[in-house]
This record gives C-alpha cells, sequence and structure tokens, in this order.
C-alpha cells in the first residue's frame, strides 16, 4: 500500500521530558504499511503555518493500527501538537522515505546509535532487528527512551554533562567502553553522524545514516530536502539525493556530510 | 450541463485548474494522491538545456501565511525530461505544459526546439525566478529583454508560448505590455515575491541563498491586484496564481480576469489541492446556475 493523507486521532501523549513528548496516533492504514525509519509529516491546525512537520516513528503497532512519534517541541507547531489530549484529530501523511534496511544485519552484531531527537526511530529498529543488538544514545543531560531501549538491546548511554553513562558523545562511549559491532545504524546530529561516517569508514564497518532535511511536499516533488551524494542520482541526474523520497536512510558513503 | 471548458491560445483544457511549475514535480509523486486526468492541464518543473544542481540548503522556510523557497531551479535537463517524464504525462487526458528555464537566450531556445516535436500542448517561459544568479530573472524585470525574449523564443517555439512574469518589479502591466509586444500567446503571473527570513537564534539567514521567494496563502491579495491589473492592460489570456488554496480563491482569480489558475504551495499542504478546487468550482457554478465558465472570466471590472 502506497502513502496516505488522513485525519487520525491521538490515542494518548505524555511527556518524557520538558520538551519532549510521545504520542500515539491511531492510524491503521500507515500503521499497516510502516517499517522503521520512516517517517510521517504532520500538519499543524494554524492556517498561517503551511508546511507540515517531518517526524521518524518511533513504534509502530500493527495490531492495534498505531503509531508513536517522539519529537521534541522546537517551535510553535510542535507546541501545538504536544497540547493534543487522547481523542483530539491530528492531519497526517505517511508513511514516508524509505527507512532502515533490516536485513544487512542478518547474522551479525548491530549498532544501533541515536543522538538527542534522533533517538526515537532507534526503538523500533530494535523491536524488529534480529540479531546482537548495541544501543548507544547521546544526550545533552536528561534521558529518554533508555529504559524503554533496554528490553530490546544492551544499552550504552553518553551525556555530554556527565550526568549518566560516558561523559561525552556517543563514540567516547564506544571507545570507552570497548563495544564493537558489524553494521551501524544511526540517527542523529549531523556532526554525530559525520564522526560515524569517519569511525566506520577507519573500522571498514558498513553504515547506514538517516538524515535530516527542511522539507515541504515530504514525497519528492519539490526539491527542497536535498543531501549531497556521491554517485548521480535518479530524479534530476545531478549529486542531489532527496532525503524524505531517496532518503531519509542512506549508506555513509552514498553521502557528504 | 455546465461547461467548465476553457482555452489558452487555441488548446482547450477541460477545466481551468492546473499546477504551478515546481510545486508539482512532472506530476509522478503527486499521481499517487490525485487522478491527474482530472486537472486542465500539468504544468513541469522547470527544465534547462542541461541538467541544473540547483542551490545549497537550506532551501525553504517557513513564513505566516507561506513560505519562502530557493530550490534554485534543480533539473534534469531536456534529455531525461523527455525520455522520463513526457511518456509519463502522456498517460494521462491532461494538457502538458513544460517550464522552460535557462541562463542564456541560447539555452532557452535549445529547450524550446528540442520540445518542437514533442507531444506538449504549451510552452511556459520562465523569466522570473528569482533564485538564480543568472538567467530567470535577469530577462523579467527590464521590458526590453522580455520583449527581445519573446520574440526570441516565438522564432522558435512549435507551441504557443506563455510568459511567466515576476511580480518584482515597479509595474507588472509594463512587462505584460513587452511581452504581447514581442508576440507571446498567454501570460501567467504571479511568479514568487523575493523575500527573506533570519534564524535569531543562529544569527544567520533561514534560506542558503539569504532570499527566497514568497508563496502560499499570504501572497494572494497582491497577486489578485496583479491580474486584475494585466487583464485590463493586455488583451492577451492570463494564468492566474498566488497563493491559490481553495476553490473560492480560484474563482477570484476568474473573476478578476484569468482564464486559468495554477495551484501551488496548497500542494504541499493539502496534496488534493488541485482536484478540490476542480470539484468546487463546478459546485459553484451549479450552485449559482452558471452554464459556461467563460460568463464568469473577468466579470468583475
Amino acid at each position: 500500500m502506497g502513502k496516505i493523507k488522513m485525519t487520525a486521532k491521538v490515542a494518548g501523549q505524555q511527556a518524557l521530558t520538558e520538551d519532549i513528548f510521545s504520542m500515539w496516533i491511531q492510524a491503521d492504514e500507515i500503521a499497516a504499511a510502516a517499517v522503521p525509519g520512516q517517517f510521517i509529516s504532520v500538519y499543524t491546525k494554524d492556517a498561517g503555518k503551511v508546511l507540515p512537520r517531518p517526524i521518524s516513528l518511533c513504534e509502530v503497532d500493527k495490531e492495534q493500527g498505531r503509531l508513536r512519534i517522539v519529537y521534541r517541541v522546537v517551535g510553535a507547531g510542535t507546541k501545538e501538537f504536544s497540547a493534543y489530549e487522547a481523542g483530539d484529530s491530528i492531519e497526517i501523511m505517511g508513511p514516508l522515505g524509505n527507512g532502515f534496511p533490516l536485513e544487512r544485519a542478518a547474522g551479525k552484531r548491530a549498532f544501533l546509535i541515536g543522538g538527542g531527537i534522533g533517538i526515537p526511530p532507534m526503538l523500533e529498529l530494535a523491536k524488529q532487528l534480529d540479531c546482537e543488538k548495541t544501543a548507544v544514545l547521546g544526550y545533552r543531560d536528561v534521558l529518554f527512551l533508555d529504559k524503554e531501549m533496554e528490553q530490546y538491546a544492551s544499552v550504552y548511554v553518553a551525556t555530554e554533562d556527565g550526568s549518566a553513562g560516558t561523559k561525552g558523545n556517543v563514540l567516547d562511549a564506544i571507545r570507552k567502553q570497548g563495544l564493537e559491532a558489524d553494521v551501524i545504524y544511526a540517527c542523529g546530529p549531523t556532526p554525530m553522524l559525520r564522526a560515524l561516517k569517519a569511525y566506520a569508514e577507519e573500522k571498514g564497518m558498513e553504515c547506514w545514516l538517516s538524515l535530516e532535511e527542511k522539507m515541504a511536499c515530504g514525497i519528492g516533488a519539490c526539491l527542497a530536502c536535498v543531501c549531497q551524494s556521491k554517485d548521480v542520482d535518479e530524479h534530476s541526474h545531478v549529486h542531489n539525493k532527496r532525503v524524505c523520497k531517496d532518503g531519509p536512510v542512506f549508506l555513509a558513503q552514498e553521502v557528504e556530510l | 450541463m455546465i461547461n467548465t471548458k476553457v482555452n489558452l491560445a487555441g488548446v482547450e483544457l477541460k477545466n481551468p485548474v492546473m499546477t504551478a511549475s515546481g510545486t508539482f514535480g512532472s506530476g509522478a509523486e503527486y499521481s499517487e494522491f490525485v487522478d491527474l486526468n482530472r486537472l486542465g492541464a500539468v504544468v513541469t518543473k522547470g527544465v534547462a538545456n542541461v541538467p541544473w544542481p540547483g542551490n545549497p540548503t537550506p532551501r525553504i522556510a517557513e513564513v505566516y501565511g507561506g513560505m519562502l523557497n530557493a530550490i534554485g531551479l534543480q533539473n534534469p535537463g531536456i534529455d531525461v525530461f523527455v525520455q522520463r517524464d513526457i511518456p509519463f504525462l502522456k498517460q494521462y487526458d491532461t494538457k502538458i505544459i513544460v517550464n522552460v528555464c535557462g541562463k542564456t537566450t541560447e539555452d532557452y531556445i535549445e529547450v524550446v526546439e528540442r520540445l518542437g516535436d514533442e507531444p506538449v500542448d504549451l510552452l511556459e517561459i520562465n523569466i522570473s525566478c528569482p533564485n538564480v544568479k543568472e538567467g530567470g530573472i535577469a530577462f523579467g524585470q527590464d521590458p526590453k529583454a522580455v520583449e527581445a525574449i519573446t520574440r526570441e523564443v516565438k522564432r522558435y517555439a512549435k507551441q504557443p508560448v506563455i510568459m511567466k512574469l515576476s511580480p518584482n518589479v515597479t509595474d507588472i502591466t509594463v512587462m505584460a505590455k513587452a511581452a504581447e509586444a514581442g508576440g507571446a500567446d498567454v501570460l501567467s503571473l504571479i511568479n514568487t515575491l523575493t523575500g527573506m527570513k533570519i534564524d535569531i537564534n543562529k544569527r544567520a539567514f533561514a534560506i542558503a541563498n539569504k532570499t527566497g521567494g514568497m508563496s502560499g496563502p499570504a501572497v494572494k491579495p497582491v497577486a489578485l491586484r496583479m491580474v486584475y491589473q494585466v487583464a485590463n492592460a493586455v488583451s492577451l489570456p492570463i494564468i492566474g496564481m498566488g497563493g491559490i488554496a481553495t476553490a473560492e480563491d480560484a474563482l477570484e482569480f476568474i473573476m478578476a480576469g484569468a482564464t486559468a489558475v495554477s495551484v501551488g504551495t496548497a500542494n504541499f499542504y493539502n496534496p488534493y489541492a488541485t482536484v478540490e478546487i476542480a470539484q468546487g468550482i463546478e459546485d459553484y457554478m451549479k450552485k449559482h446556475g452558471v452554464a459556461d465558465i467563460r460568463e464568469l472570466i473577468g466579470c468583475v471590472k
């Protein structure tokens, strides 16, 4: 089944930290088709805001037909979402993007690396990956989703202020704890992804990165959210892959960060 | 039976609703949401003689009631376009309008000539993109240049020619008259309004290009005023656009003098906007006993 735009219902919402919220959305058609690493476009109810907010899927409950998003309030749009309660309507489009290639980790050891608000998509990935999994989660200070992740993977934490786990970033945690894997799946801020790309090259590991960019259409038509790609892209035959459609997950060597 | 057909330079559209260049690709992505057979025409993303990589990111930013974009006319070039995008659109019962961009007169002519033998119904010449340094807007802000590029394109074009005008001028009717003098068959307006946004936390421009073209509902009153002015200044048919999101918006443009309308930014927040507008126009006509849409074109003087 393809992607659709629908008026869905909020099934429930709670604050995980001061500015990070977890929302379950009843959206049967999208949940039926969604895979880990995909995202949805969420539309505000304010007619003055014309662009959707792309938000990654944190969990997909196919049995109940529900999607979970975990997002940070960064502006007026996400502030509006954070006030939604169970039963409220929410306008969404999805599932969008390609998702993580699960099969690449079959029989191997996988790192699931999330930085900040890049952590949420790692949860559904951890649930669906059937291999030896080590999650390395990087935070500024306050932790979230780390306990839930422990059900599916060995979890190591890094915090910038050293309040939990290794003081520093995710690579500091990997090195200090002597962690090892064969394949990397990661989502987070660009400096983290850039560092992981270099680390993977040095170690000769396969590395899959989920990128972020400002988006308008979310479906590959407007060409706003491109990233620089090593190979000529299929759409424009230049070196610009579309994060929303060709990604958001790319093989690290494929993209210039 | 009501008539929603309109005529642009001899090309009959089943209804006046089309897509605004750059917001709809070549239709493939949106065909998952809307039946392209329901549209009067699909206007493609601008195509040049060779692939263009476009501008650095971020390329867009949201502003109140609209957005800024500086995509920079990223496109695959005419070769890929002819092999891939035209055959895709030919599967549908809708008119094909190809938006043509270039850095030099020769670039435009090369694309126009290549399209001469293709199953394309109209050409829309983009002389108004505010986001590329060479070409585009350089042709669109000086009446002598508008007339000259129009005349050159007309010499080589096999299809009727639409000149797409920029609102970033002192008097758009001067540009409209220049295009008419150069032999344009149809005018389309408006392209985006040059704008800016600053991210105060990063102390930087929100868009890598510094400026971007503003579109969306907030520009509609300006666009409508310009369509009205141009409709009263030239005798060419006009394609009106700028912030159209509903059938009511589209009808305003038609009553101001537009023969057809294009839907742009609205596609981004409502992928069904084009077909909803086509349906809404029909509903209005039935409700108000309008037998022929042509009764509405320019009916507000």
